[in-house]
């Protein structure tokens, strides 16, 4: 790892300074997370018959069940939501002033509503008759599709002007110069972005609690009050149980990206794959075109993490 | 019946509490995530995993599922006797936080390197360093992720209106619990919340012009 | 550096450790037996299926057709409506009454598709047909019959007062000024207890049990709802709550099913009265709400179904 720029290589002095903060510092956060362990400790939480409750084969079909659910809205409203997303962007982009003033105010629309409410308005029957899933689903893509349209559209939007010049150069038609050059530029380049928004998509499944559908965080909560245990409903545990599963599955979404982010990094096409960071500043990156500051993470590498919007 | 008219305090109050829940979860997540992604870049190694940890277990958690640990986890482990709307705001701030410090992060990898070279040539500690020259010129990468982090914000705080704070999604159920049309209940408290989303556009669209004329 | 990614690893193996031993574990129910609603009464129950049964109605027709009969239900009541969360089996008077129903109906207990519906969502959840009866300690009221038809009421619960046993402030709805009480979100005793008249300060939240959990943490006073509700969860976490007060309202319990559906609300009404009249009532009545504590009154008399 090589130092940071924001720092100078620490001398003497410094380093014994740094030594200090750095026993201090980690003592702090052992401290803090020993302070909580106690309490949790004082209020019975690790009584082994409150984690008792994992071990039974009910409980664990019920979780793989719940588990199974979420995955399954999460890959239909992933894939809806991407093909919404390029009919989205296709509209955004049309020459048709009309088609693109409803695109505009259709993405904006459904940006500002809280997806909750979206979710919940689609359910209780807005557009008919839908069950949960479907409801779950179809809001989902909804919101979704609105912020990938704009990833993609800002994607399309990096593309050197020369590739779409040329495209038409070459006499292809509008359609070609889409489905030929830009987008596929577009999504490569944009693709850690698209899978950090999925990520949302994935955490974005648990609002499914409102509406009945039995996800992960609907049999969580159901765990959590049915099954006390001497008296103590085992709230502790299944948040611990349930967060670290719903941090998996982002996690493993994440490490896809980053993968993606360096294999793209590592292909010689002169079209910069965004570094999974806003887009808006990885824009303005690259126009102000002058070297920038790269702070080195704590890994030595840069992280993938933009969210282009971050609901729940 | 018109839902507006005959119940024009309720959505008044869950308006107000729409907007309290946002500015106070805001100002929590600017000033803690501003902390973070100072920490991630600082030369001491336990606040750098600690931003690390904080920034990836928060993103990575449903918000729901934070609401769950403040409403029965906190209170009863660490702190018995807070406010529901104490809770509220630590849930969405902490949440949000995260999303800050990384758009405040990538903001300083915007900034020119010759800047932070400069800022140590004459001498500055990291600290000065990050808050004379690295911090204030990031600002102008950061404002436009911020309105949308900020937008994304206030739609998540309707979470909360199922934890006992009244906000708009709370107040849209209190409604059709009543019995009124839910098709009009919807139709205006989208509005509502469409006046506080595009306000905050509007804001951050004049934050972002007023700072490129500064430069 | 390493620590984020470890720490990842861990978070990950664990998750996969416990989907993928979903099938091993122990059998049986998990958490508290000897405070756990005991189920022990209603295994012996049953109630004979009709073979014949006809109704003219469309709901029946489709539920015929599919073979299964879908009831709504609450899954957090212990002692009404309660779903072990290990072996999925539902307990409880309103669950008993279901399959009464549902057997006069022609249905098995096993042709019923259970559906968990929260409190909020019922009303919603029978007009769009996505559960053909609610049966979920649901009240008749006047406003809920603009959206759906009622049969009942079977039982009379009314509201109540649920505290800590060491509680001794409150002792009924005259007693709650200043303290916290709470309900879920838009609950007629809720709305109640704000009144000047009580002048409660009220907690809102979704789930009963959810107050209830926060009750036992002492970050509420109170909890408010039906009696019979309240009694479960008495008698759930035993010897730690108990439940105060004159009941200060009257909740008719009916049978939710969607409007205008006439003929199906008829057999509903008889196959109520027909178990009514041959003891079953009774019997369910002594195996669920009689556990927690609830004194047996012989059911009401139904109103008028419009």
């Amino acid at each position: 790892m090589s130092a940071s720029v924001l720092f100078d290589a620490p001398g003497p002095k410094a380093r014994v300074r740094n030594v200090i903060y750095t026993v201090v510092g980690f003592a702090a956060l052992l401290g803090g997370i020993a302070w909580v362990i106690l309490r949790l400790n004082e209020k019975g939480e690790f009584d082994p018959a409150l984690w008792d409750i994992f071990n039974y084969a009910g409980i664990r079909q019920n979780i793989l069940d719940a588990l199974l659910a979420t995955l399954k809205v999460f890959a239909l409203a992933g894939v809806f939501s991407l093909v919404f997303a390029v009919f989205l962007c296709v509209a955004r982009l049309s020459d048709h002033k009309p088609v693109r003033w409803v695109a505009v105010a259709f993405i904006d629309l459904f940006r500002s509503i809280p997806l909750l409410i979206t979710i919940f308005a689609l359910w209780v029957g807005i557009l008919g008759s839908l069950t949960p899933f479907w409801a779950l689903v179809v809001g989902l893509t909804i919101y979704n599709g609105c912020v990938q349209a704009e990833v993609l559209r800002a994607g399309i939007n990096a593309v050197p002007k020369g590739q779409k010049e040329a495209a038409y150069a070459i006499g292809l038609r509008k359609s070609q110069v889409m489905t030929l050059v830009l987008f596929p530029q577009a999504i490569r380049s944009m693709l850690p972005t698209i899978i950090s928004q999925l990520v949302v998509t994935l955490k974005d499944t648990s609002l499914g609690f409102m509406i009945l559908y039995p996800e992960l965080l609907h049999s969580a909560r159901l765990i959590a009050n049915n099954t006390p245990v001497n008296g103590v409903y085992p709230f502790v545990q299944t948040v611990a149980v349930f967060g670290a599963i719903y941090i998996g599955l982002c996690l493993i979404l994440s490490w896809i990206a980053t993968w993606i982010e360096k294999r793209g990094r590592r292909a010689k096409t002169g079209i910069k794959v965004a570094s999974a960071k806003e887009p808006a500043a990885s824009e303005v990156a690259q126009a102000s075109g002058t070297t920038v500051l790269t702070v080195p993470d704590p890994r030595g590498e840069t992280i993938v993490d933009t969210t282009p919007d971050s609901s729940s | 019946m018109n839902v507006l008219l005959d119940n024009l305090s309720l959505f008044r109050e869950g308006f107000i509490g729409t907007l309290k829940l946002t500015g106070a979860s805001a100002l929590v997540a600017i000033v803690l995530g501003v902390i973070v992604a100072g920490f991630r870049v600082s030369p001491v190694p336990p606040l750098r995993i600690f931003g690390t940890l904080w920034v990836t277990l928060l993103r990575n958690t449903p918000l729901t599922l934070l609401f769950l640990v403040a409403f029965f986890v906190v209170p009863k482990v660490l702190f018995p006797d807070l406010d529901s709307f104490l809770l509220a705001v630590a849930a969405c701030g902490f949440y949000t936080s995260a999303f800050v410090a990384e758009a405040v992060r990538s903001g300083i990898n915007t900034v020119p390197l010759g800047q932070a070279e400069a800022a140590r040539s004459i001498g500055m500690t990291f600290t000065q360093t990050m808050r004379l020259i690295v911090l204030p010129q990031a600002t102008r990468t950061v404002v436009p992720p911020l309105s949308s982090i900020f937008i994304a914000l206030t739609k998540n705080t309707a979470i909360a209106g199922a934890f006992n704070n009244v906000d708009l999604f709370n107040v849209s159920k209190t409604l059709s619990n009543d019995g009124y049309d839910i098709t009009m209940i919807f139709i205006w408290i989208t509005l509502a919340y469409l006046i506080v989303t595009y306000a905050i556009n509007g804001l951050f669209r004049l934050l972002e012009h007023r700072l490129e004329v500064a430069r | 550096m390493k620590l984020r990614k470890s720490a990842a690893t861990a978070a990950v193996v664990a998750a996969l450790a416990l989907t993928a031993t979903a099938c091993g574990g122990k059998e049986g129910s998990a958490g508290d037996k000897p405070k756990g609603p005991d189920t022990s009464g209603t295994k012996a129950l049953s109630y004979e299926v009709k073979k014949d049964a006809k109704v003219d109605s469309p709901v029946f027709e489709a539920a015929k057709k599919r073979g299964k009969l879908v009831i709504g239900a609450k899954a957090d009541q212990p002692y009404l409506g309660f779903e072990d969360q290990s072996t999925k089996e539902r307990s409880g008077f309103d669950i008993e009454i279901a399959k009464m129903v549902a057997a006069d109906l022609g249905f098995s207990a096993k042709q019923i598709e259970w559906k968990t519906v929260d409190s909020g969502a019922r009303e919603t959840a029978v007009s769009k047909g996505d559960v053909d009866l609610m049966i979920g300690t649901y009240t008749i009221n006047d406003e809920r019959k603009k959206q759906v038809d009622f049969v009942g009421p079977y039982f009379h619960a009314g509201a109540s007062l649920l505290v800590r046993k060491d509680e001794k402030d409150i002792k009924g709805a005259e007693t709650v000024r200043d303290k916290k009480v709470c309900s879920i979100v838009g609950s007629t005793p809720l709305q109640n207890i704000k009144k000047p008249k009580y002048g409660a300060k009220v907690t809102e939240l979704s789930k009963y049990s959810e107050c209830v959990a926060q009750l036992l943490n002492n970050q509420i006073d109170a909890v408010t709802t039906d009696d019979a509700i309240l009694m479960g969860y008495a008698a759930q976490n035993e010897g730690k709550l108990k439940v105060v007060g004159k009941p200060f309202s009257d909740e008719p319990y009916g049978v939710g099913l969607k409007k205008g559906d006439a003929a199906l609300q008829k057999a509903v009404a008889e196959a109520i009265t027909a178990h009514t009249d041959n003891g079953d009532y009774k019997k369910a009545f002594e195996a669920t709400l009689g556990k927690s504590g609830s004194e047996y009154k012989a059911p009401p008399a139904f109103t008028d179904p419009k």
